[in-house]
């Protein structure tokens, strides 16, 4: 029989601008035991469909059909009747772990209250119920934890409090909202298998709402496909990855970029000498430590000590996870961060320690695009203003009339229609927006381009079209490209080589194609294993390297020398690890062999 | 492509030729919500009808602010009432003046001492606090710490000890309001200015060579300005209110001149005596600029910083 | 923690110290001096005086017997006005007056406050919202010397039940419409203040997990909603509590209570810069006490804050 079933079920909103309709009439059963996969890009309506089903949508949010559970219908129940099922018979865990934990009550308190309300466990009992959960999830130090605030877990930590929150009263399913999509690679990979051996030893069936292929993949036995607000199609996992039927599930899968793509960007060969060079950059922070009476301040390498080159035409991939300093890197490059040490050279000619006036002269041929789309322009200013922004500067000779033209050619050529000339960035969608931030960089022809997480925040889709764009307006204007990103598929789709930076450092420079099929760096190769590949054969045969341990503090001194423990045994903490060079142009960072790391 | 070749400018008469469709400016969207608020919109109304009131309402006065009615001075609690037959529309003072042409001079009085004051606030608070911010670093906790100390020492102490000391006077007033006022606005502009700052658009800018001084009039600024409306609103009320408290003290604007803060305190005084109306009057004309200004400045917090979206 | 207050306290004395060098300074040049005004005194009279209260030392020599004799001795010298009393005697007889219906009415203010605001957010967008809305934004109109002859004319003239003013060693019915008076109009910004700030935590991620755990709406509110709502609250209540004390200026002139603030505007009127400067120091020095405090009441609220 099934667990859970939907039947016709509309979720609505009374707005000011009318009744928006954001699920349509839709209907799907989960099973016990088993996952299924409702995927979807932003506003398809997949996170309110459960919202709804669980009595949990906003005050203007009215919801219409059938949701049985067991049997007995559970849509629009009183609160308290609710009460009885949530937590108890059904757990649900959210996308931003950091938010969705009560800032002010210590983890112990907020598993503690679940037990008491559902099943009347108090003290010790429920104490040593919430030790065990924590015990399985697999948080270390479990006992400390308990008596820790949400702040003082990393991401991925409280990602798994959560899960073991939601847990403690073994629920028959578990609604999972976008688990991963805030959290690192690696530590993605890590909560996802833990979710699957949950789902194997406790028989609780999952239902995953993602818009990520690749999870999917991993994770799911059955998908439902959504957009706009109904399913366009649904099946097995095999069965849709393999034969989808519908156009846009075909698109959505084409739209995913693979780490193991075969048509991605190859090396790139080249006599010609590098434009940009970057030598031995640092950028350190002084940061403010409690302790003593006035603190101290404790140096954040962001960067500590980064080298490359990067020629014409050229795009250079950098990864690495959220701490590792590509942002700060991008920044100093840039000099809108003076770097603390190092230099950077622009066709021979140094940029570190230059006069505003000076750079200025440089900034031309520079550009960025960065993560947000809306917050990277100016809300006031309508978009072709911030478009003619770096033509006003640059080009003063320029009448009106000029720089409207060249504003209006460059708007096509990023795809954007005409007609938008005078909208404001609150009026575009973001990947309109985004095609405005290139505009912007594009639009003083520069010679390199940084893109700082430039598709991260964007749907797939959309993600896809970004990338194309950039491919394509690299080729026409010959530019060079600094592309970061913290996923790997995305970098690998647009990159010649890739660097992949931890903690501030490189650990592994090559071509893409190198190191994404043989990586030598242990951090590398544990990046690349954690990867998901939107295919379920693939995904579920590879193996993982999972380096032990939570991913350390840049402020820690011994960080650094995590893959060289040989040396961190002898004391030599200071130790600053040399990147080699195995092969012609690949470069490797000196670490202790695989197995002692993962001996740990 | 973008040179100027006789293509290019061919392109360029081309392109200009379109028809773009206008946008709608933040400040659109804020005036539309601004708008289809009810209460908002009834406050707007009320308020301008009593400006309209100052303005017009001497047109039909039989007494001038000043003029003393000799028939009543004697008698205000039997004859001073409000009445039509008599000409004292709000009825007399305690000192025979016509209630209805001193309410008009006070309400006048009250709500310039409003406006003045904020904007005093608003200009000078604005100013330091975005130079405070923006420049940062030792200039701003110097500046900051200045801000502190004279936080420190309770507004109506200071507005009480600067009226004693340098005298009363229309322009004394101001300067003693304006000298409190600005310190809160110029901490939150600093606050917003810090935050703006750090926004990626700001980066954006300076990657494209925009100077210093032009991200700070060309950005910082108009996206402060919400917050810098939203907040001189808000402080309008408060000025009146502090004003009249000066007023009550006995403090404020000297005779013949008057505000509401005045006329309160004089009503109050009396009320023992059974007329009531020299209380009452400015009361109510007090108490509904106070309210109407509360809710124009709720609206324009909603409208113009809406979080619900 | 401790270090933090130690910290904040090194940072505070000199704020105050800049604050008595200011306010000296001010005073001193500010026209007319206590004793200039009604009648001409003879030169030789005046001198007298003066030498009397060190007035004809050089400027710098009275700032440092000032500064020397607050910090030493705790003194803030003889009152210009009363012959036989000093600062210290009228602040240590006024400021207990002050501060007890000042704090009555900062108590008066939060929980009222506090508790109309929270039943409006609990209840939103119904009659008692509606109310509550209503009572906040009348209440925020009417400050202190408006609620003042309201209460007057309701509770002495018309209903008699209250005695019209005087303090009688802090007697209840003395004390309610002081306290009445000067908690309203806080109380209306409390409410207003406590009300958004719930409707704003009620809809954050965090009470969504809390509901989606199944907890009852009293364990909501009480356990996982209402600390965050009271944040902005807390900052608010710091410049409060400074406000009710200083509120007293007018409480004491309207109730004759006999506080600190009859001192004051009365010193001001005659010029008694004596007691002026006295009182603003006091003043001063409090609300740098409780901003620090306010801040680390913060801390108590919100976990993620250390020091």
């Amino acid at each position: 029989m099934t667990l859970f079933s939907v039947e016709n079920l509309s979720v609505e909103f009374a707005t000011p601008d009318g009744t928006i309709k954001a699920v349509n009439s839709i209907s799907f059963d989960i099973h016990p035991g088993e996952c299924l996969g409702i995927v979807g890009e932003s506003g398809s309506g997949k996170s309110q469909t459960f919202m709804a089903a669980m009595g949990l949508l906003p005050p203007n949010g009215r919801a219409s059909g059938s949701v049985r559970l067991n049997g007995s219908e559970i849509l629009n129940l009183a609160i308290p009747d609710l009460n009885q099922i949530r937590g108890s018979d059904v757990g649900m865990i959210f996308q931003d772990p950091l938010t969705a934990l009560t800032p002010h009550l210590r983890v112990g308190e907020q598993m503690r209250e679940v037990l008491q309300v559902h099943e009347g466990i108090t003290g010790r009992a429920a104490r040593q119920r919430c030790l065990d959960w924590l015990d399985r999830v697999r948080i270390d130090e479990a006992e400390r934890r308990l008596d820790q605030f949400p702040h003082e877990l990393s991401g991925g930590m409280r990602q798994r409090v959560m899960i073991a929150m939601s847990m403690l009263c073994s629920p028959r399913l578990l609604i999972a909202d976008e688990p991963t999509t805030a959290l690192d690679v690696t530590v993605q990979a890590d909560i996802l298998d833990l979710m699957a051996g949950l789902q194997k030893e406790q028989g609780t069936a999952i239902a995953l709402i993602t818009h990520d292929m690749g999870v999917v993949a991993r994770m799911c036995d059955r998908i439902e496909v959504m957009r706009q607000g109904g399913f366009v199609e649904s099946g097995s996992a095999r069965g849709i990855f393999r034969t989808p039927k519908h156009a846009y599930t075909r698109s959505l899968l084409e739209a995913m970029p693979r780490i193991d793509a075969p048509d991605a960007p190859q090396v790139f060969e080249t006599l010609a000498q590098p434009i940009l060079r970057v030598d031995d950059v640092k950028v350190h922070f002084q940061m403010k430590i409690r302790g003593g009476l006035f603190g101290r301040k404790v140096p954040l390498k962001a960067v500590d000590g980064v080298s490359f080159d990067i020629r014409h035409g050229e795009t250079l991939g950098v990864v690495g996870e959220s701490g590792c300093g590509k942002s700060t890197l991008a920044r100093a490059v840039l000099q809108l961060i003076e770097p603390t040490g190092g230099g950077v050279s622009w066709l021979g000619q140094p940029l570190v320690g230059l006069k505003r006036a000076e750079l200025n002269k440089y900034r031309k041929n520079l550009q960025i695009v960065f993560q947000d789309p809306l917050a990277s322009l100016d809300p006031r200013m309508t978009i072709a203003a911030s478009m003619a922004e770096p033509l006003m500067t640059y080009r003063p000779d320029l009448t009106r009339r000029e720089r409207k033209g060249q504003v209006a050619e460059m708007m096509e050529r990023v795809g954007l229609e005409r007609q938008l000339f005078n909208r404001y960035p609150h009026e575009l969608s973001g990947g309109q927006n985004q095609r405005v931030g290139i505009a912007r960089a594009m639009i003083n022809k520069p010679k390199l381009i940084i893109c700082d997480e430039a598709v991260s925040a964007l749907d797939v889709s959309i993600q896809a079209q970004i990338i194309r764009l950039l491919r394509e307006l690299q080729a026409e204007f010959g530019l060079a490209m600094i592309f970061i990103s913290h996923d790997l598929s995305v970098v690998r789709a647009i990159s010649n080589r890739i660097m992949v930076l931890y903690l501030g450092r490189v650990v592994e420079l090559g071509d893409g194609e190198t190191i994404c099929s043989q990586p030598l760096h242990p951090y590398t190769q544990s990046l690349i294993s954690a990867v998901p590949i939107p295919d379920p054969d693939i995904e579920r045969s590879r193996g993982r390297i999972k380096l032990p341990g939570e991913l350390p503090s840049p402020l820690d001194p011994s960080a650094a020398l995590r893959f060289l423990p040989s040396r961190l045994a002898v004391g030599e903490v200071g130790y600053v690890p040399k990147l080699i060079e195995t092969k012609p142009n690949h470069y490797v960072a000196e670490h202790d062999s695989l197995e002692v790391i993962l001996a740990g | 492509m973008f040179g100027k070749s006789p293509k290019a400018a061919q392109l360029a008469e081309d392109v200009t030729d379109f028809t773009a469709v206008q946008g709608r400016s933040l400040w659109q969207d804020a005036r539309t919500r601004f708008v289809q608020n009810r209460a908002a919109r009834a406050c707007v109304l009320v308020l301008a009808l009593i400006v309209a009131f100052t303005i017009f309402g001497p047109l039909f006065a039989q007494w001038n602010n000043e003029e003393i009615d000799w028939d009543i001075m004697g008698n205000v609690a039997a004859q001073g009432m409000p009445s039509l037959a008599t000409g004292h529309y709000f009825g007399v003072d305690d000192l025979g003046r016509d209630l209805y042409s001193r309410v008009i001079q006070a309400t006048s009085t009250s709500l310039l001492v409003g406006l003045i004051g904020a904007s005093m606030a608003l200009t000078v608070g604005t100013m330091y606090g975005i130079v405070s911010g923006f420049v940062g670093g030792r200039t701003d906790s110097i500046m900051m710490r200045i801000v502190d100390v004279l936080m420190a020492i309770p507004a109506t102490l200071v507005i009480i000890l600067l009226l004693v000391i340098a005298g009363r006077s229309f322009f004394m007033l101001f300067i003693a309001l304006g000298a409190v006022s600005w310190l809160s606005m110029s901490r939150i502009v600093r606050g917003q200015t810090l935050a703006l700052k750090h926004r990626e658009f700001i980066e954006a800018a300076r990657a494209a060579g925009v100077s210093e001084i032009t991200i700070m009039h060309r950005h910082i600024l108009p996206n402060l300005l919400g917050v810098v409306v939203v907040y001189a609103s808000l402080m309008v009320p408060e000025m009146i209110l502090a004003e009249s408290f000066i007023s009550f003290l006995g403090l404020g604007v000297s005779e013949p001149y008057t505000s509401l803060g005045s006329l309160i305190s004089e009503g109050a005084g009396t009320m023992a005596y059974g007329t009531l109306w020299q209380l009452a009057v400015p009361l109510f004309f007090y108490v509904t600029i106070i309210i109407t200004m509360f809710f124009i400045g709720d609206g324009l917090r909603d409208a113009l910083d809406p979080k619900d979206r | 923690m401790i270090a933090y207050i130690i910290r904040r306290l090194l940072i505070a004395i000199p704020t105050i110290l800049v604050l008595i060098v200011a306010s000296f300074f001010l005073m001193h040049f500010a026209p007319g001096g206590p004793f200039t005004s009604e009648r001409p005194l003879p030169p030789q009279v005046l001198a007298n005086i003066e030498a009397r209260y060190g007035l004809d030392q050089p400027l710098w020599k009275q700032l440092y017997d000032y500064l020397f004799n607050i910090i030493v001795h705790f003194d803030f010298g003889p009152s210009f006005k009363f012959k036989d009393r000093d600062v210290n005697d009228i602040i240590a007889q006024g400021f207990p007056i002050s501060f007890t219906y000042g704090s009555l009415s900062f108590l008066a203010a939060t929980s009222v406050g506090v508790s109309l605001g929270i039943a409006a957010a609990i209840r939103h967008n119904t009659w008692i919202d509606y109310f509550a809305v209503g009572l906040g934004i009348a209440a925020q109109a009417l400050p202190n010397f408006i609620m003042g002859p309201i209460l007057i004319l309701t509770f002495t003239l018309w209903l008699g039940l209250l005695p019209g003013g005087g303090w009688n060693g802090g007697q209840w019915q003395y004390l309610i419409m002081p306290v009445i008076a000067l908690s309203t109009s806080y109380m209306g910004s409390i409410a207003r203040i406590t009300r958004s700030s719930m409707l704003e935590v009620m809809s954050s991620n965090f009470i969504r997990t809390a509901r989606a755990k199944g907890l009852p709406t009293r364990i909501l509110i009480w356990r996982h909603a209402l600390k965050p709502t009271l944040l902005p609250v807390v900052s608010y209540l710091g410049p409060v509590f400074v406000y009710v004390l200083t509120g007293s200026v007018f409480v004491d002139m309207y109730f004759s209570t006999g506080g600190l603030g009859q001192a004051y505007v009365g010193s001001a009127l005659s010029r008694d810069y004596a007691v002026l400067l006295g009182v603003t120091i006091l003043y001063g020095t409090l609300t740098v006490v409780v901003n620090l405090l306010t801040d680390l009441a913060y801390a108590w609220f919100d976990p993620k804050i250390r020091y």
